[in-house]
């Protein structure tokens, strides 16, 4: 890849980003608190981008233009340990994996992890630090994994005669049993984990998976086994539930604190 | 792959362009081509990505690479800091004469660069290049992603009941990237570490010399970046989960699965912690494992040291470094934990 392609590559990788990082696209991946470290990181690429054309321009004058960039000395990767010489440096062919990330970002734009990865992972339901007195409010706002830590680690003792508020996308198991569940995440997709909710009582007859749903219901005493890693999940008993769209940030990131 | 360093440059150049006619390959104008092409095919390429498997897995390539992306451009900043403005006596005044003081100093000094693996392993590319004894600079590289202050932060919150889990981590991957070190001194021959070829630099200013030093090093770490989260993502769509749950009841076995999870996932360190606390059918120690393993040595990090430090280096650090994190692992885990 010579340095005009090379100035490209980084120009657009560095766009996409930027724009990634400026619009909530980039919640569907990272972490919230990603996002200056992701415009910084746009910027220094763009950046890299201009002062290479910038210096490739200053340093060569016109009409030589058809030489250095492109002549190479074999690849970075085979390690010769040369390199001083006076033409100039080709990128190894491992570089144009570059535009891969660019093409994802721009044409694809995956949605957030959904309910095929969430029945594919075990819940990663953990004992929450401590059961603190729940706010007044009827129904009460609490967040799927709230909800289920203390459904299963505190008994429902505090969720007894409350009715709750709580808003996930579905996911199907493999006999149609409908779970409300919220990913977690710490760092960015790779590391999401699921944790989940079991639906019963009043349910819409028809559920989409990957839909957002916003249920009201109360405890009920009934769980059961995630069949991949064992852990517990809770249910809810729906007494009404409603389609909403898909919050801002698709994932739970009350984890990091 | 194998180019030979006795082809003459052009010959060399047409054979990577693949072009068997001779004829000069034009990367820009392929790059242009290939853009067109995609944006022009871009229906039946989403088509082909809305299975659920591709779409998880595209959306955990472009996770992987966009939380990394930001460390690497740290790291590479930093490296073309360290490339051109930082004198190389400045390191040879800054750490003690005897190799073997200056690992330990060097792996103590992991701890001030903030941030996850990707950031490190430019910035040891760049103390290489610049006179640092390597077995001071892979200490460095070992332990910069696992003892630095936003690293146990994570672990102590992640661990709010096992507060030792923190000394833990700090102690064994200290002991680890020490130890890589003094082994590197020992055993270690100057031809397996071999940087991969780099323009010169210099001739132009400061100035162009720090833009290119940038330019090179996020193609090329980039480039391998990419080709780790594509392995990375792979493994996460097609390795079930249930994998690990017949793992958890032996003592030996689980410490192993979840090293080997360690290198499979390749999960940022900061965020690795989190994870290893969701895996509470395990013990401390194999979590302990998990750990120490994951900021040193995993697929997305053996694909940047193979770009950094060439392939020869690469094969025989990598088992080398797992095997010694998972042996100290269990160690500092049945003293500590």
């Amino acid at each position: 890849m010579n340095r005009k392609a090379q100035a490209i590559v980084l120009f657009l990788v560095g766009g996409a980003v930027l724009r990634a990082g400026s619009t909530d696209l980039y919640l569907r991946y990272v972490k919230a608190g990603l996002r200056p470290l992701l415009l910084a990181a746009g910027v220094v690429l763009m950046a890299a981008a201009v002062a290479t054309v910038w210096y490739e321009r200053r340093t060569r004058p016109a009409g030589e233009d058809a030489g250095e960039g492109e002549d190479g000395h074999g690849e970075g990767e085979s390690g010769h340990g040369e390199g001083e010489g006076g033409h100039a440096h080709r990128e190894p062919r491992v570089s144009w994996l570059l535009v891969l990330p660019l093409f994802a970002l721009i044409l694809v734009a995956p949605p957030a992890l959904g309910s095929y990865t969430a029945m594919h992972t075990g819940t990663a339901l953990q004992r929450p630090w401590g059961f603190p007195a729940l706010p007044a409010g009827d129904p009460l706002p609490l967040n799927v994994a709230d909800y289920a830590g203390r459904a299963v680690y505190d008994h429902g003792r505090s969720l007894e005669h409350r009715r709750v508020k709580i808003t996930g996308f579905v996911a199907l198991d493999g006999h149609g049993a409908p779970y409300l569940v919220r990913m977690a995440l710490n760092c960015c997709a790779a590391d999401a984990q699921p944790v989940k909710i079991g639906l019963t009582g009043r349910i819409p007859a028809v559920l989409e998976p990957d839909t957002w749903l916003q249920v009201i219901g109360t405890y009920t005493r009934k769980r059961t086994k995630d069949p991949v890693g064992g852990g517990a999940i809770p249910y809810l008993e729906v007494s009404r539930s409603r389609p909403v769209p898909a919050p801002r940030d698709p994932y739970d990131e009350s984890w990091n604190g | 792959m194998t180019t030979s360093t006795e082809a003459d440059p052009t010959e060399a150049g047409r054979r990577d362009a693949g072009d068997p006619r001779g004829g000069r390959f034009d990367s820009s104008l392929g790059l242009i081509m290939l853009l067109l092409l995609v944006v022009v095919a871009q229906g039946p390429v989403r088509r082909a990505l809305s299975a659920p498997v591709a779409q998880s897995w595209t959306t955990v390539f472009t996770a992987v690479v966009l939380q990394a992306l930001p460390f690497l451009v740290l790291g590479v900043l930093l490296s073309a800091l360290i490339a051109v403005f930082v004198p190389p006596s400045f390191f040879a005044r800054a750490l003690p004469r005897r190799p073997a003081v200056a690992v330990p100093v060097a792996g103590v000094a992991g701890a001030v660069l903030p941030g996850c693996e990707c950031a490190s392993v430019p910035v040891a590319g760049a103390l290489v290049r610049r006179g640092v004894t390597p077995a001071a600079a892979l200490a460095f590289l070992l332990s910069a992603p696992a003892i630095n202050p936003i690293v146990l932060t994570a672990t102590a919150v992640a661990f709010p009941r096992q507060p030792q889990m923190v000394l833990a981590r700090f102690v064994a991957s200290l002991f680890v990237a020490c130890a890589m070190g003094w082994l590197w001194q020992r055993l270690g021959r100057a031809d397996w570490l071999r940087p991969p070829a780099r323009p010169a630099f210099h001739g132009h200013g400061k100035g162009a010399a720090f833009w290119a030093s940038v330019r090179h090093d996020v193609m090329h770490a980039g480039g391998f970046l990419v080709v780790g989260a594509m392995a990375a993502a792979t493994l996460k769509a097609v390795v079930p989960a249930s994998w690990l749950r017949g793992a958890a009841d032996d003592p030996v076995v689980s410490i192993l699965a979840l090293a080997v999870l360690a290198v499979l996932l390749s999960i940022c360190s900061e965020a690795d912690a989190f994870v290893a606390a969701s895996l509470s059918q395990f013990s401390l120690t194999a979590r302990l494992a998990f750990l120490v393993v994951g900021p040193m040595i995993d697929l997305k990090l053996f694909a940047m040291q193979t770009g950094t430090f060439g392939r020869g280096f690469a094969l025989r650090f990598a088992p080398a470094t797992f095997v010694l994190a998972v042996l100290v692992s269990t160690l500092v885990g049945a003293v500590l934990l």
